[in-house]
């Protein structure tokens, strides 16, 4: 069972501002059926364009109904600038907290209240020109990059918990985990160098091409500057299994070659486990 | 708070009976079942016994019962035994709607290069007999198919299916873990090589469960060890446990006939009361050809998790399929593959009975699902006093 707050609890059994303004200015729709979530968000504006009603309707979990109610209750008596600045985090904050797996929930408040306040300024919002990245819930890399920099996710499990992006048939977590590692390295917080600590279990033909790759551009070019070579034979679980050629095959210090460097290399590049070994090619 | 306890397919109370029976091997018969001497050798004849009394529930003899720790163990053995005896074999056959114990397995067998067919279910959540003939090759090695569905409750026609392998020469594996206890199982009688029983689903406790193995199959050890049973399981008897589940099996042999038709009277009740009471409700299922303690129901455009909270706010304690209750984010397995609409798939919930339910908690439930179900609808953007408010991509 989930651990909720008393608050969490509070505004799922006793929601405030239930139902939907007919005559609203601005709506928010996001969400459906077949996500398992939806919030339907209305609002009035006045004229100094202050919030003074906002009404919800939420099909979803305990979650999604106490941070949409919550939402209402941030936004009423504020301008349409200051409602703007209300994020998913501003929902948790006044939740006093929700489980890592229903962050999404909160993060669908968020969006709900940015779709109605373009809605109501006859604007399109920026994830409708996004390419969708995640096929099984519709989240477009838009909404991927603001999760990741507004609450300073790290790994694709985060993201899934904030977004539901990857939550599905996951064939989408290889891109996923590059728009991670690109606004990572773009924004500072980490270096190409540890791109191979941050990996995740590489299935077994993505580490086939890696290693491929990683002695095409890194170690032939190296090895072939004294005349060396090498030639990839096998991979068996996390062996791999290589011959060496041209000077490489009769130098004394080939073992030393194949240890302190190509193991090596081939550890940064492609994962921590990897041993290589020698073989009659 | 009065606690109604309908998640029985989850795990079930320890009868009194058992507990009773359990406790001195706790404490003051402490002895190791393979010690020589007679504190060892009182243990040891317990152990006998408890093996008599959970061949006698399903129709074995007792020495085709191997004690595990658990379902999922004993899943686990009888599929990788069945693959290691064929070792020229690399294909196994199961359905969409096995337990994670039975599916995971198959994922993982898959991923290792092996050869799996996933048989899929009609929107009954059934499957066909036809299907299984067409799936059998010659390099299949194996087919595990549940009894009884965990979720739905659904019962497959294992004995048949058992005929079917027998006549193409392929072992057959059934998970009986929701079945045990609730249907009768005669092994003598059918052409089944193994079956799998938990102690937890059937008043027994946790920690204990049986993989049955005909006798002549080919069987290697899952846990390799010691000498324990018979070779077949290595690893010091978990004797308390054994000892409850022995007479958690002989309970349900004397309630099976009576207790249970009992049981599926107030299943039925609850069943055409959430039916007839609850505007767009709809059973997931086969309608005859079901576990008699289990009710899968969906609440079309309401969400399970608040519904299962609200219950548990009553004090009642059910399950549900729905994606939010189980940190997944879609829904049920078992319902996707049955092609329930998410309308409906995300608001299901279990209910199952046990021997220990009266009519009075199913009157219960009756009075207070209606006003939940009602009050979540009033919140849903989707319903509008019984029509969907706005189209949506269900499925």
């Amino acid at each position: 069972m989930w651990e909720y707050t008393d608050k969490v609890r509070e505004y799922f059994n006793n929601p405030r501002n239930v139902g939907d303004i007919e005559d609203a200015d601005g709506v928010g729709e996001v969400g459906s059926l077949a996500c398992g979530d939806a919030l339907r968000l209305t609002f009035k504006v006045d004229d100094e364009g202050r919030i003074t009603e906002a009404k919800f309707q939420t099909f979803g979990c305990a979650s999604a109904i106490a941070s949409s109610s919550a939402l209402t209750e941030l936004i009423i008596g504020k301008t349409l600038e200051e409602a703007e600045k209300i994020t998913n985090k501003d929902i948790v904050e006044f939740l006093g907290g929700l489980p890592q797996q229903k962050m999404h929930c909160s993060v669908m408040g968020q969006e709900a209240l940015r779709a109605a306040i373009a809605n109501y300024r006859g604007e399109k919002l920026p994830k409708e020109d996004s390419e969708i990245v995640c096929e099984c819930f519709g989240i477009t890399e838009n909404e991927i990059e603001e999760a990741i920099r507004q609450n300073e996710l790290t790994t694709l499990e985060q993201i899934t918990d904030y977004t539901k992006a990857g939550g599905g048939c996951e064939s989408c977590h290889e891109r996923i985990e590059a728009i991670l590692e690109r606004i990572l390295q773009e924004d500072g917080k980490r270096k190409p160098s540890q791109e191979a600590a941050a990996r995740r279990p590489l299935t077994n033909v993505q580490k086939i091409k890696l290693v491929e790759q990683t002695l095409e551009r890194d170690i032939k070019p190296e090895l072939a500057k004294d005349g060396g070579g090498i030639e990839l034979v096998d991979i068996v679980g996390d062996r791999v299994l290589v011959s060496l050629t041209g000077t490489c095959a009769t130098c004394m210090a080939s073992q030393i070659t194949l240890k302190d460097y190509v193991e090596n290399k081939l550890r940064e590049m492609v994962s921590d486990a990897l041993v290589v070994e020698e073989v009659q090619g | 708070m009065k606690l109604i306890y309908v998640d029985n397919n989850a795990t079930t109370m320890v009868a009194p009976e058992v507990m009773a029976e359990m406790k001195p091997y706790f404490s003051e018969l402490y002895g190791n079942p393979s010690s020589m001497h007679f504190f060892g050798g009182q243990v040891q004849r317990k152990i006998r016994q408890a093996r008599e009394r959970v061949a006698a529930l399903i129709g074995a003899e007792p020495g085709e019962i191997i004690f595990t720790s658990c379902g999922t163990e004993s899943d686990n053995t009888a599929i990788m035994s069945a693959l290691e005896v064929n070792p020229t074999k690399d294909h196994l056959i199961t359905t969409r709607v096995e337990h994670p114990a039975v599916k995971n397995v198959a994922a993982h067998l898959k991923r290792k290069g092996y050869s799996v067919t996933e048989l899929p279910v009609d929107r009954e959540g059934m499957i066909s007999l036809e299907a299984v003939r067409e799936a059998i090759m010659p390099n299949t090695a194996l087919i595990s198919i549940m009894w009884a569905n965990n979720e739905t409750g659904v019962l497959f026609p294992v004995e048949e299916i058992a005929e079917l392998a027998k006549s193409r020469g392929v072992l057959f594996h059934t998970d009986a873990v929701q079945a045990a206890g609730k249907v009768p199982i005669n092994l003598a009688a059918s052409s089944i090589d193994m079956l799998s029983l938990s102690g937890h689903k059937l008043h027994g406790p946790k920690g204990i469960g049986v993989l049955y193995v005909r006798k002549g199959t080919p069987f290697a050890p899952f846990l390799i060890g010691g000498h324990q049973e018979g070779g077949r399981r290595g690893g010091t008897e978990n004797v308390p446990a054994i000892v409850g589940l022995g007479k958690a099996c002989e309970l349900a042999a004397q309630r099976l006939p009576v207790e249970v038709e009992r049981m599926r009277a107030l299943r039925d009740k609850l069943e055409k009361g959430l039916l007839e009471s609850i505007p767009h409700s709809l059973v997931n299922g086969h309608p005859e050809q079901r576990l008699p303690n289990t009710l899968s129901i969906s609440f079309e455009y309401v969400e399970g998790e608040s519904i299962l909270l609200k219950l548990s706010d009553k004090g009642i304690c059910a399950s549900s399929g729905s994606a939010c209750t189980s940190g997944s984010l879609e829904p049920s397995h078992v319902l996707r593959a049955m092609g329930v609409p998410f309308t409906a798939a995300h608001g299901s919930i279990r209910f199952s009975l046990s021997i220990y339910n009266s009519e009075e908690e199913m009157d219960y439930i009756l009075e207070v699902m209606p006003p939940i179900i009602e009050q979540l609808r009033s919140i849903s953007p989707f319903w509008k006093g019984g029509l969907t408010a706005r189209s949506c991509t269900a499925s």
